[in-house]
């Protein structure tokens, strides 16, 4: 057990877990933040990604433990005052979402890749989002959404 | 996931200190974490490496690069210098699983797990690589071992890899589709000595072509490569694909890799 501080969607957060407790598992059950999801657990499938320090990460491979000092967003820190993030937005506009359980993971997935790439392509779009998979094979919407929101952030 | 310890070094002394048979380094943990989690390993303590100053970063001369062990992926595919100096390493960094495992994953996790379908080992022997640990220097031709599996000794930590710079170098891989990890990846490097063919995915662990460099030192072209004979014989067999299939895609990654350089 160790006592752990980190800043979460902008505030600082001091918790004592056990050293062997997930980023995913920690954001879920001890923060009740349950909009990153869990879903293949193996890193493969995306729907946990977050952001540790601005960059998208996957938070069911990554230790709270190794965390101590950083910040994380998560899904439910991209909205300001009320009012959805772009990237939702656009989501919401373009039916980027069929069941929604990937949608966070995209989310968040995708607004990293504008943090790196302001305009990407749709062949660039589709190859970020390699780590985020939609099993309603939601995809067409999901890369109209990024694009568009691209132009809008 | 079995409990375990968390321990932070700040210094590879400490990190060779706090280690033992039942404690292993962490660094971005893409692999470890996984393994873990499958319980395929356990550990009564990790030690985290990636707050020791000094074994991050790329370094660049005119003979060699050298990047630390804990710099990630996304360093290292971004990095103008690597992509100015040895571009195919810049594009093998680029294609290693995801965004967010380049993000994480470091190139001393890499080759300290040497899996056999990781992309980075290829890179190590086809540039003729030192691996630089907190012990001893060791050329990439001794480190890899066996199937996960290297010359690395109990509480021996990567400190960085220093890759010759070749006159011209490319690599392709044929991918699986779902993790991104080599069915087959071929590297090449041509130097002004020689040619070096390195080959993962396809075998028990990274090795190099004895075939392909034969050819292409004879002629550096995509026809040598043809006439080329690669034996299936050591080669996996498995759900993805048969030796055979292997050894026939190892060469039409070969040709590729060498439209890249």
């Amino acid at each position: 057990m160790a006592v752990i501080k980190i800043k979460v969607n902008g505030k600082e957060i001091s918790r004592e877990v056990s050293d062997s407790t997930l980023l995913s598992d920690f954001i879920r059950d001890n923060l009740l933040l349950t909009g990153t999801h869990i879903g293949c657990d193996t890193s493969q499938c995306g729907a946990c990604v977050v952001h540790l320090n601005g960059k998208s990460v996957k938070s069911c491979t990554t230790l709270v433990a190794d965390c101590n000092g950083d910040e994380i967003t998560t899904i439910e820190g991209l909205s300001k005052n009320g009012k959805l993030h772009p990237m939702q937005e656009s989501f919401k506009k373009h039916h980027g979402l069929q069941c929604g359980f990937c949608t966070p993971g995209m989310v968040m997935s995708a607004v990293d890749l504008l943090q790196k790439n302001k305009n990407p392509s749709e062949q660039e779009i589709r190859d970020w989002l390699e780590g985020n998979i939609c099993r309603c094979t939601g995809y067409q919407g999901i890369v109209a959404a990024v694009k568009d929101a691209a132009s809008k952030m | 996931m079995k409990n375990f310890n968390f321990k932070s070094a700040t210094s590879t002394k400490e990190a060779t200190k706090l280690s033992s048979v039942k404690t292993t380094f962490l660094a971005g943990g893409m692999t470890l974490i996984p393994a873990m989690k499958l319980r395929l390993a356990a550990y009564s303590d990790l030690i985290n490496i990636k707050k020791i100053k000094g074994i991050s970063g790329i370094k660049v001369s005119s003979k060699s690069i050298r990047i630390g062990a804990t710099t990630t992926h996304a360093e290292v595919a971004a990095s103008k210098e690597v992509g100015k100096s040895i571009p195919s390493l810049a594009v093998l960094a680029e294609g290693i699983g995801d965004p967010q495992v380049r993000n994480r994953g470091t190139i001393g996790g890499s080759i300290a797990n040497n899996d056999p379908a990781a992309d980075y080992p290829s890179a190590c022997l086809a540039l003729n690589a030192i691996i630089h640990t907190s012990k001893r220097k060791i050329a990439a031709d001794k480190f890899f071992k066996g199937m996960f599996e290297t010359d690395l000794k109990k509480g021996e930590l990567i400190e960085s890899i220093e890759f010759q710079v070749p006159e011209k170098s490319g690599y392709a891989k044929f991918p699986n589709p779902a993790s991104r990890y080599a069915i087959v990846g071929v590297y090449i490097a041509k130097f002004k000595n020689e040619v070096r063919a390195a080959i993962t995915g396809a075998g028990n662990y990274v090795f190099r072509s004895n075939e392909l460099e034969k050819a292409l030192s004879a002629n550096f072209s995509t026809s040598a490569i043809d006439k080329v004979n690669i034996s299936s014989k050591e080669l996996n067999s498995d759900i993805h694909a048969s030796a055979e299939y292997r050894a026939h895609i190892i060469k039409v990654m070969a040709k590729k890799a060498l439209s890249f350089s």
